[in-house]
């Protein structure tokens, strides 16, 4: 199989979505002839034109209130806002509006929408451009939360939120979007469904449940604990809402111990939500106290020994499993 | 200031009646549901439209089926004017299966998609993204559909308004922006609010055409609304108009409604109902006699007492559907 990039992947599932389907436009800033921020649209100017690759001013708020209302009336936005840390102004929209529009037409109206661009801590881009934040939205009922690792899920998990009538978070980590890997030729429409979690590394020991970036820290991790004899499960649910428990669980009935490993804030997040969800149902299958290792609680910094500081390395993600296999 | 009608200046007889009907319509159902309010027969709030129907009533007049309408939490007007039947809005405050939200929304989550009206909402400045965002649709799809927003002068000091006329000024988008300008933002005057009280001018400064009209009269407000949506639906870009009016009855049933105004002053603009000045002119200008309004009157009267029988009668939503419709799958 041929290898490119997570953003070389996802851009090619949205121009096969915009080909497929005429009614699928894009906003954003510096989206339209300059191609995108980070490369997203880089050359779908020149195909589909001003009108379905649309600059916007600076007005966050403004433009996902307004592809609220496309997204009521026959078209399908997609929103593309560089930084999470951005859109908060339109958190009112997201949660008001978006969320409940459906509901509250009795499903008369859809809401074909997805919002997509980074999450996550990495290159000193310090507070306002660092935020995770997608906890927030799994409680929140009505969206859509997804988060590719890999170029391939990257690319079958955009074409499969432009096709969903329901609006989508797409979040892409930003020291993922170079990353390599293996993706199916052009012509293969794979959709890869929202739900689905994916077992990145097979093991008996330890189930780690792990979330965008920290899925490739949990990797290398891994890899290091094997030469000691400690195998680790990797999963990766792909997406926070919905939240394929069942393969948690299934992992975590073969392995009975399970850390949960996330940049995102501890308190109230994707990992107390599991380590409840695994009380409720599994609590005869821990052999010992679910472990979660979390990005500290504090606003991001930005001077690189402050910033490193604050998120999950692979070394701290293996001392978490060394005491958890120690209990 | 006096709001003079002059029923006869260019609108055929059919027409003027039509409007007449249509304002007498949104009055008789806001007096239903005042009554049902009092009567404890609706579990949330009411926000009346009363004062203010010459507007929904005159700029509806210009929209077709598949125009969209996108309204305000003083939504009950819009609604009946866009076509959504009396049973369906009363049901709905009454919280009923009926209800043209299935008793999902009450008075400020009014949804009928089928006949454009797409949304009342709860929350101040939304709906004028929304409307800038049907036109960006309509501008995509080829099609020569309009969209309209109502707002109040609240939501003129909202962000929402800077960032929605924007943005259908630099696109040309096909919205029509009405303003309602009654005075308060809930309780706080919009002359304390602002510098500027003049929403034309604020219109004027996005490049955006514009007028201002009396809005409780429905002659001018339907005039207004001619040339404003043939600009919109002519690919002309986006219009604003403003209609200067006033809601007689507090901000929502049950409110305290002092402290804020003088009784004086909503005296005043009582002396100006919309209704009542149509009905003076038509009478006026000998172009209708007092039988024949005081029929219209009768059979509105009795279409509403019945669309309110057939609500109150309606069942309540199945508690076990409370958890439907929060996806499309």
């Amino acid at each position: 199989m041929r290898e490119i990039t997570y953003t070389e992947a996802a851009r090619e599932g949205l121009d096969e979505e915009m080909a497929r389907d005429s009614s699928v436009f894009v906003v954003g800033e510096g989206i339209g002839k300059r191609g995108g921020n980070f490369n997203t649209t880089l050359g779908l100017f020149d195909k589909y034109g001003p009108q379905r690759l649309r600059d916007t001013p600076i007005a966050e708020r403004g433009f996902i209130g307004m592809c609220t209302g496309a997204a009521m009336t026959g078209t399908r936005p997609v929103v593309d806002f560089m930084f999470f840390d951005f859109i908060l102004d339109a958190t009112g929209e997201m949660i008001n509006q978006i969320a409940k529009m459906q509901y509250m037409s009795s499903g008369r109206l859809k809401m074909p929408i997805v919002l997509r661009g980074c999450v996550g801590v990495g290159g000193s881009s310090a507070t306002h451009h660092s935020g995770n934040y997608y906890s927030f939205y799994s409680h929140v009922p009505g969206w859509r939360v997804v988060l590719p690792t890999t170029p391939r899920d990257a690319k079958g998990l955009l074409k499969s939120a432009i096709r969903s009538d329901d609006p989508v978070l797409f979040l892409e980590h930003k020291l993922l979007l170079n990353t390599r890997g293996e993706v199916p030729d052009p012509d293969v429409d794979e959709l890869i469904p929202f739900g689905k979690a994916s077992v990145r590394r097979e093991g008996t020991d330890v189930t780690a449940v792990a979330f965008g970036m920290m899925v490739n820290r949990t990797l290398e991790a891994a890899e290091t604990l094997a030469q000691d004899g400690i195998r680790v499960e990797v999963i990766d649910p792909r997406s926070v809402a919905p939240l394929d428990m069942e393969t948690i669980l299934e992992s975590l009935a073969k392995t009975g111990r399970m850390v949960i490993v996330d940049e995102d804030y501890g308190p109230a997040g994707m990992g107390a939500e599991i380590a409840a969800l695994v009380a409720d149902r599994a609590f005869d299958e821990l052999d010992a106290p679910v472990r979660r290792v979390n990005g500290v609680h504090t606003p991001i910094p930005y001077s690189p020994p402050l910033e490193a500081a604050v998120v999950p390395n692979r070394d701290t993600i293996i001392g978490a499993i060394r005491d958890l296999v120690a209990e | 200031m006096q709001t003079e009608t002059h029923a006869g200046a260019d609108l055929n007889l059919d027409t003027l009646l039509s409007l007449y009907r249509g304002m007498l319509s949104i009055r008789k159902i806001e007096e239903a549901l005042v009554r049902l309010y009092q009567l404890g027969h609706i579990p949330g709030a009411c926000h009346t439209y009363i004062g203010q129907e010459a507007i929904a009533t005159g700029v509806c007049a210009h929209l077709r089926q598949d125009d969209v309408v996108f309204s305000t939490h003083r939504g009950h007007g819009h609604a009946v004017a866009k076509g959504v039947p009396p049973e369906e809005v009363i049901g709905e405050l009454l919280g009923r299966m009926t209800g043209c939200s299935r008793g999902r929304g009450g008075s400020m989550h009014l949804f009928s998609p089928e006949v454009g009206l797409m949304g009342t909402t709860g929350i101040v400045g939304p709906n004028l993204l929304q409307s800038t965002g049907a036109a960006l649709s309509f501008q995509l799809l080829r099609l020569d559909r309009v969209s309209v927003c109502f707002f109040g002068d609240g939501a003129v000091n909202n962000g929402a308004f800077h960032e929605a006329i924007n943005m259908a000024a630099i696109w040309d988008l096909p919205v029509l922006f009405v303003c309602e300008n009654n005075m308060y933002a809930t309780e706080v005057p919009f002359a304390y609010a602002t510098r500027n009280t003049d929403v034309v001018a604020r219109a004027a400064s996005y490049g955006v055409a514009s007028q201002d009209v009396d809005g409780n009269d429905v002659v001018a407000v339907f005039n207004a609304s001619a040339q404003a949506v043939d600009h919109v639906r002519g690919g002309r870009g986006p219009y604003l108009v403003e209609c200067r009016t006033y809601r007689t009855r507090p901000h929502a049933e049950g409110m305290r409604d002092v402290g804020y105004r003088t009784q004086d002053e909503v005296s005043q603009w009582k002396q100006r109902d919309p209704i009542a000045a149509l009905r003076t002119a038509l009478y006026n200008d000998a172009m209708a006699t007092e039988e024949q309004l005081s029929a219209i009157e009768e059979r509105v009267t009795a279409t509403v007492d019945a669309a309110r029988e057939t609500a109150e009668s309606s069942p309540f939503p199945d508690p076990s559907t409370a958890t439907s419709h929060i996806f499309s799958e």
